[in-house]
């Protein structure tokens, strides 16, 4: 029983990180139709700014990590703003895959700028916020994962109420609903975009402490395993529903732990990617997204 | 109708296909013969991953293989010739090596081939080395399988069935283990085969393996399998994997309040490890490796001055053997008195000498067989601890 509800925690603590990146692809989606690629490199960038400013912002302390964590959430909005107008914003109206590509090119720029710039080796990201280990029989709970589990929920409150109570959020959804309708009732299309990829990103960076946090060992390309996970949680979820990404990221983080935690953990990706294929071939729109009808 | 964009495009296509004609001709003029060109300098490729996640072992290895390319440049070169060493890094990636492996034969035309640690990637190279009929020194890969690919392919070091009995006795003898758990890695051919070699002799001995787990390379998480570990309640885990994954491995375990002894092999040995698990996390841990440069005989010392000298820092396990690989090469090159190939291969297959790893003497299946050494981690230092004689 006890191993049941360590692995439980274990295994929500995953899903929490796994859901935060998770919703910046469904957001992208739904707003843009197009899968950002690059999505998880700037979880990476967000981990290595922590990495950076952890010396000069005092980490070790609650108030220092907060801040580290808002200093590498601003940063990764900002890089996920400049992306878009960048790359994604002169290809607005070309066809999708045009966009896709243009993605997984942002994807490796991003991976071997950071070789170049940060090295290649692994770093040990330093313990940005205090660390305890607490008993409670003998499940062990510790700091950093309540740390994880609470920023997660703050966030995703926070992310709800920005979507669904102001004005920006309903401009997103209208967006999301039918571009050429909003831009018609004078909805400036292009901020709105802006505005989504600089809170997804935003969400990846907080992504990137919090696993930095938890697997203190950062390198440029460990965005790409973290990065696929979620994209299977968000499609597993259905792509372009926020609340279909938070519980697909902890669908998948269950799973993993859970046969991780078996004499089958060899087959720990495999069985993680069936369940995914399973659920799709009944739920084609995935867990909670709706079956829409692609008008061509 | 044609539109002018169309016709550009078409114009643009015809030269690319030229360019591509053009750039497929340039190499055709000297490819085609393997092999030395027996005047100009004796050319040797090494291959090692200089960057990525077994970055140090490949980084040791290469100043190990670099200052031993120093001594002999120093020493007047060989056979009355110029020595050069050529290097490439796989950046710790899969399918690289046989790309540089490729090139070394192809275009470099070297006598002889130097890489790598990681087994998986040594089996990359040592078949292209074989086909060519190069020989190839692996200074540390410690998988049967490497020198299996055909006669060759050497290695300087011992195997994984000597080190997994070691560590059984070890195990057995020493830390007093009865039940023991294993988390190995399933995407490493040295961490599979090590645990394979490490559960044989335990269990002949008497010896419960109570849980085996898996991960794979450049995973983070292991709290799932050390959760599972816990509740079989083994009195020591072996981790036969490379350090990136052991360091995390190590600090997640004691997180999870498991304070066991842990141990594995060759693949911990790297500063890194202390930096990823931290000094108080790797207390009660224990690895088998090479070499260690506090053993007390006048080759370590030597090669340990002149390490520091050149780097500043101290040489471990993958320095010393990089050094001897290189060292018996040199040795093979000067008995053989020419760079043809089989003669090379000939000589490097009669080895018999001694490196700072100790004698180093080749048997019927190009594996040497020497001592090994046990370290532990103490106040966050690696400390030597005994060794083992074979």
């Amino acid at each position: 029983m006890s191993e049941f509800l360590q692995q439980l925690l274990n295994g929500i603590s995953m899903g929490a990180i796994y859901a935060l990146i998770a919703l910046g692809y469904t957001m992208v989606y739904g707003v843009l139709r197009f899968i950002n690629f690059a999505h998880s490199d700037v979880f990476m960038v967000g981990s290595f700014v922590a990495f950076y400013v952890a010396p000069r912002l005092g980490s070790g302390s609650i108030a220092g990590g907060m801040s580290i964590l808002c200093v590498a959430m601003a940063a990764s909005a900002l890089l996920g703003v400049v992306i878009e107008k960048l790359a994604y914003k002169p290809l607005r109206g070309r066809s999708t895959l045009t966009v896709l590509i243009t993605a997984i090119g942002v994807s490796l720029l991003l991976q071997n700028v950071g070789q170049k710039l940060f090295g290649a080796d692994p770093k040990a990201f330093p313990p940005i916020f205090p660390a305890r280990t607490f008993h409670f029989g003998t499940v062990v709970v510790n700091s950093t994962q309540l740390v994880t589990l609470a920023t997660t929920l703050v966030l995703l409150v926070a992310l709800h109420l920005v979507v669904h109570h102001t004005r920006v959020g309903t401009a997103m959804r209208a967006v999301s609903f039918n571009a050429t309708a909003s831009s018609l009732v004078g909805i400036d299309n292009n901020r709105i975009i802006s505005f989504t990829f600089a809170l997804g990103s935003a969400l990846a960076g907080a992504g990137g402490v919090l696993y930095a946090l938890n697997y203190p060992s950062i390198d440029p390309l460990m965005g790409t395993l973290p990065g696929l996970k979620a994209f299977v949680a968000a499609v597993l979820g259905g792509i372009g529903n926020l609340a279909g990404a938070a519980l697909g990221g902890l669908v998948i983080g269950l799973v993993e732990t859970f046969v991780s935690g078996t004499r089958l953990s060899t087959y720990r990706d495999a069985i993680a990617f069936g369940i995914l294929i399973a659920i799709l071939l009944f739920r084609p729109a995935g867990l909670l997204g709706k079956a829409r009808v692609e008008k061509v | 109708m044609k539109s002018p964009a169309f016709a550009r495009r078409r114009q643009f296509i015809a030269l690319v296909a030229v360019g591509l004609a053009l750039a497929g001709c340039k190499p055709s003029a000297d490819s085609g013969k393997t092999g030395d060109s027996s005047t100009g300098p004796i050319v040797v490729g090494e291959f090692a991953s200089l960057h990525g996640s077994e970055a140090a072992f490949g980084q040791s290895s290469h100043k190990g293989t670099e200052l031993a390319f120093d001594k002999i440049k120093a020493t007047g070169g060989l056979l009355g010739r110029e020595v050069k060493l050529i290097v490439e890094d796989n950046q710790s990636k899969a399918g690289e090596s046989v790309t540089i492996a490729k090139k070394f034969l192809s275009r470099d035309h070297v006598v002889a081939v130097l890489g790598e640690v990681a087994s998986g990637r040594s089996l990359e190279a040592g078949p292209i080395c074989q086909a060519a009929g190069i020989p190839m020194i692996s200074p540390s890969s410690t998988n049967p399988k490497v020198t299996e690919v055909g006669d060759h392919v050497f290695r300087v070091c011992f195997t994984d069935p000597f080190q997994g009995k070691l560590l059984s006795d070890f195990a057995w003898k020493t830390l007093k283990v009865r039940k023991v758990a294993i988390l190995s890695d399933t995407a490493s051919a040295y961490s599979v085969g090590l645990a394979e070699f490490f559960k044989q002799p335990f269990v002949a001995a008497g010896g419960e393996v109570v849980l085996e787990v898996k991960y794979a390379s450049r995973d983070k998480d292991f709290k799932a399998q050390l959760t599972a570990i816990k509740a079989s309640s083994p009195d020591g885990i072996c981790v036969p994997g490379y350090y990136t994954e052991v360091g995390l491995i190590v600090k997640q375990a004691r997180e999870l309040g498991l304070t066991i002894p842990i141990f594995g092999g060759d693949g911990w040995e790297a500063p890194q490890l202390i930096e990823i698990a931290g000094g108080d996390a790797l207390k009660n841990t224990y690895y088998s490796t090479h070499f260690s440069p506090s053993q007390d005989s006048p080759a370590v010392k030597e090669f340990v001055a002149a390490f520091k000298a050149k780097y500043n820092e101290v040489p471990d396990a993958m320095a010393a053997l990089g050094y001897d690989s290189a060292m018996a090469l040199a040795e093979a090159i000067k008995k053989a008195g020419t760079t043809d190939p089989a003669k090379l291969t000939a000589a490097l297959a009669a080895t018999d000498f001694t490196g700072v790893t100790g004698r180093t003497k080749l048997d019927a299946q190009r594996n040497a067989t020497k001592p090994a050494v046990i370290i532990t981690v103490e106040n966050g230092q690696f400390k030597f601890l005994q060794t083992v004689e074979p």
